[in-house]
């Protein structure tokens, strides 16, 4: 029996896991999904924000606030990278300045840095600004980290300290027995004293299948547009308009790994499952971010994605407890990922009053090699690990200059990478300038070979998502 | 120090390199980041290369094997599986591989022939999802024809580049339907006689003035949405229609692969994508040369090998000291003609210009102009994008000529 089954390996998931590995708890995560980070922390803004819009007096406000202060530590250990890049909310009319005002005073009441800009001053800090910005808050703790980096190392560290991962696991039901509870799938069960709730979207249907009906979450659909690294100096801060009650609005916002990054849209729909960008969303897009920033190059765009935030019914994180041992961190949205690390801060302790025996793990490591530690090596260091490991030597993105040894690593190393999106997420191979139009063929070949299976079934992202359909008539293929 | 590196070891740097050696160069070294010579057309076992260089009818990893062998018989250096990482203004080349490790090189004079790359579906904003079974036309034919393996059995192509048109056949002849090729602009981006060869012989409808604007699927593609455009390339509402399909081609355009010209701060032209060259091929920096599809994208090879010799020779003379402009006359354009290489004249001798023209224009005169005078006029019954079109000037042309223009006349 384990201690503690989380259910869903997003951010949330992955911090809870790696909070609890500190003890010494037996502890699996449950993903339905062929990997990790496959959900709204897959696509989001990656911002860290600073907590000057969350209401006063609120768990969003509070957990944002010290989420973020941890998160710069919590990035180092994790070998993830972190930027305080700022934040500035720009206004164009008197009712934004208006707005902007409320928000200072709400910064101010959550403890944060902020400080009021005109129009003089929004351009000395980004000369790109639009012409028709008039004033802007600045908050210049506010940061910037790749959402997907920092769930896979959250795990991949809390794994190294012994937790496990099932993948592929969709939990269909939840059965109360004696000293805790058997989570099913169609084909598997897990026994466990407690659960983590974290299954973001689905995070009430989870906690219908204890009677829990208090809680209900529906998507809010996010489009984004990602431009090449050619344009990510385009401004140095992350830009928000004024918010309105639908989120902080379309932002432009460069990204730790250098990319501009334009988005996102905010509708707010009934299909958990609908992550198709449209024409209306890039339009928007394209429009809110020309107003943002002068001579935008839109033409620069790579790629273009949708992200399905987890809205829930009472405007705050829904993090409650229906029963012993059983805690939901529901409706975690926006600043959730800012907010991560001290929602499982705050969860461990709430397993911790309910009788869960936190006993620390003598052995627990907080470091995980960073996925970015050969790119970042200097010369000498990259040589030398070439020369132990000749596979840092071959280079099989050439857009991002990702190399077979890091590919390879991203495989073997925990929380494997079992997909094409898999290695993408962990190497960057394949999320450059031309999208895996060169180096696909030949991370099939890698996955294959490392996974043991045949060619033809590597897939985009587990299930049927396969790359191939067969082998060629010539019957060339080996 | 080295005379001569070579980036690349396409067709382009292995003719840039035998044309140096027949000049006398010895010291040249080719870098290659593929772990064989002949770039892209390893790939392209169709047929159709070298009518014009050797008058005949060769497949591509046959016209490549022609100036490998050439290479390996002048026993001229290369090194595969290199990946060049950076290059400086003042020639130092940055590169890495398996056994040597990240490495420095000082260049006298670099040929930059890196080649092209496929624009992705990334760049089209094509609304809908994001599941497997998308690929660019030349990523699908590296699966078939170098892996072995189909990548679907059900197609549609977006866009009429030649790679898509090659691959509507390639992947018919595999046993797959390809059900349509959208073109959105109202004529094809590919050469006529692919068309008729890979389209027309295997039934394949070519929907110009279309384009996709949706994707279906959320694992594996299940379809997509086309629709036809208007005059200003906005699909129309009424003319969607569904096609099931589990495999989307992109052929819908190349982009010369300029990073490492960005870096070693190469002025590029905003029309090319390529460096900006004089007749000898040569960059705005002194002693750097660029020729193939990394300087402009080319419809045949043939063309590629001949602009790679221009520029193989030109560094040998540079390394061997003859440097210096003799002249300076800017090649210029109308609209109608897009761009011209090369874009700047540097020494009086007969010049081809090669250029694009931006529309499909039937009967119309081309003329070269210098001042208000025309000093050569050629007549064409159609040019058309897609075909690289080019007219050479008698060096005598060229006396006191300040600037040229090339303009189409419609007759």
């Amino acid at each position: 029996m384990f201690d503690v089954a989380i259910i869903g390996a997003g951010v949330v998931g992955a911090m809870v896991a790696r909070e609890l590995a500190k003890y010494q708890l037996k502890i699996i995560v449950l993903e339905k999904e062929n990997d990790v980070a496959m959900g709204a922390s897959r696509a989001n803004s990656g911002i860290v924000h600073a907590g000057y819009d969350a209401t006063p007096g609120s768990l969003k406000a509070r957990l944002n606030v010290e989420g973020a202060a941890m998160m710069e530590d919590v990035c180092k250990a994790l070998g993830v990278k972190y930027k305080r890049n700022g934040s500035l909310v720009i206004g164009f009319d008197e009712e934004d300045r208006k707005g902007i005002e409320k928000l200072l005073e709400k910064g101010k009441a959550n403890g944060v840095e902020v400080e009021f800009l005109d129009q003089a001053g929004v351009r000395a800090l980004e000369p790109n600004i639009g012409k028709n910005v008039t004033c802007a808050l600045y908050a210049p703790t506010g940061g910037i980290v790749c959402p997907y980096d920092l769930t896979i190392a959250a795990l991949g560290n809390a794994m190294d300290n012994g937790a496990e991962l099932k993948r592929n696991f969709a939990v269909c039901s939840i059965e109360k027995i004696p000293g805790g509870y058997e989570i099913c799938s169609e084909n598997s069960r897990v026994q466990t004293r407690c659960v983590v709730n974290c299954a973001g979207l689905y995070s009430d249907t989870i906690a219908k299948m204890i009677g829990d009906h208090s809680i209900s979450v529906h998507p809010r659909k996010g489009e984004y547009i990602l431009l090449d690294k050619e344009c990510g100096g385009v401004v140095r801060n992350t830009i928000f308009r004024t918010p309105t009650k639908m989120g902080k609005g379309i932002l432009v916002s460069p990204t730790v790994d250098g990319n501009l990054l334009l988005g996102p849209t905010s509708v707010d729909k009934e299909d958990k499952e609908d992550k198709d960008t449209t024409a209306e969303g890039f339009a928007e897009i394209l429009g809110k971010a020309k107003e943002y920033v002068e001579n935008l190059p839109a033409g620069k765009a790579i790629t273009s994605f949708c992200g399905l935030r987890a809205a829930g019914n009472t405007g705050d994180f829904i993090i409650t407890s229906p029963e012993q041992g059983f805690v939901n961190a529901a409706g975690i949205e926006s600043p959730g990922l800012s907010a991560s690390p001290a929602i499982a801060r705050y969860i461990a302790g709430m397993l911790r009053e309910q009788g869960l025996d936190l006993a620390e793990n003598p052995n627990y490591v907080a470091t995980r090699v960073s996925s970015h530690h050969f790119r970042d090596a200097s010369l000498e260091e990259k040589n030398a690990m070439i020369k132990a490991n000749p596979a840092y030597g071959r280079i099989i993105c050439r857009c991002e200059g990702v190399t077979e040894g890091e590919i390879l690593d991203a495989i073997r190393r925990n929380p494997g990478a079992t997909d094409l999106d898999g290695v993408k997420r962990r190497t960057r191979a394949q999320m450059g300038r031309c999208q895996g139009g060169f180096c696909m063929p030949y991370v099939t070949e890698l996955l294959a070979k490392e996974l043991g299976i045949a060619y033809e079934d590597v897939t985009k992202c587990g299930g049927k998502s396969v790359i191939n359909v067969e082998k060629t008539k010539g019957g060339m293929a080996q | 120090m080295r005379d001569l590196v070579i980036i690349g070891g396409g067709p382009a740097g292995m003719s840039a390199a035998i044309a140096a050696f027949e000049q006398g160069i010895r010291d040249i070294l080719i870098l290659e980041r593929d772990e064989s010579l002949g770039g892209i057309l390893q790939q392209c076992i169709h047929n159709g290369f070298g009518l014009h260089k050797f008058g005949e009818e060769l497949t591509g990893p046959e016209y490549a094997w022609k100036y490998e062998q050439k290479v390996r018989e002048l026993n001229i250096e290369t090194k595969c599986n290199t990946m060049v990482l950076d290059i400086t203004e003042d020639k130092v080349i940055t590169a890495t591989n398996a056994t040597e490790g990240i490495f420095q090189l000082q260049a006298k004079a670099i040929v930059l022939a890196m080649g092209c790359r496929e624009r992705s579906k990334g760049a089209l904003n094509i609304a809908g999802s994001r599941p497997a079974g998308i690929f660019s036309a030349g990523t699908a034919q590296k699966f078939v024809n170098m892996k072995g393996y189909l990548p679907g059995k059900n197609v549609v192509i977006l866009g009429s580049g030649d790679i898509g048109l090659i691959m509507a056949r390639r992947m018919t002849l595999e046993g797959a339907k390809v059900h349509a090729v959208c073109e959105l602009m109202p004529y094809s981006g590919g050469l006529a006689r692919n068309i008729e060869q890979c389209l027309n012989d295997f039934n394949i409808p070519l929907k110009l003035s279309h384009t996709v604007v949706q994707i279906h699927g959320k694992e594996r593609l299940e379809g997509v949405t086309i629709a036809q455009v208007d005059e200003n390339r906005r699909p129309i509402a009424e003319t969607r229609e569904f096609i099931p399909c589990d495999t989307l081609l992109l052929s819908v355009g190349l982009i010369p692969e300029n990073e490492l010209s960005k870096a070693a701060k190469v002025d590029l032209s905003p029309i090319t994508n390529g460096a900006v060259v004089d007749q000898d091929r040569q960059t705005s920096i002194p002693g750097v040369f660029a020729c193939g599809n990394v300087l402009h994208v080319h419809d045949l090879v043939d063309f590629v090998s001949e602009e790679a010799e221009i520029a193989g020779k030109a560094a040998a003379a540079y390394i061997k000291g003859n440097t210096g402009k003799k002249v300076e006359i800017p090649v210029k354009t109308d609209g109608k003609v897009r761009y011209t290489v090369p874009q700047v004249i540097t020494e009086q001798k007969d010049i081809t210009l090669y250029f694009r023209v931006g529309n499909v224009y039937k009967n119309v005169r081309v003329n070269v102009t210098a001042g208000d005078k025309v000093i050569l006029s050629r007549k064409r019954p159609k040019v058309a994008p897609g075909e690289m079109e080019s007219v050479t000037i008698k060096k005598d042309l060229l006396n006191n000529v300040g600037s040229l223009t090339v303009s189409l006349e419609e007759l």
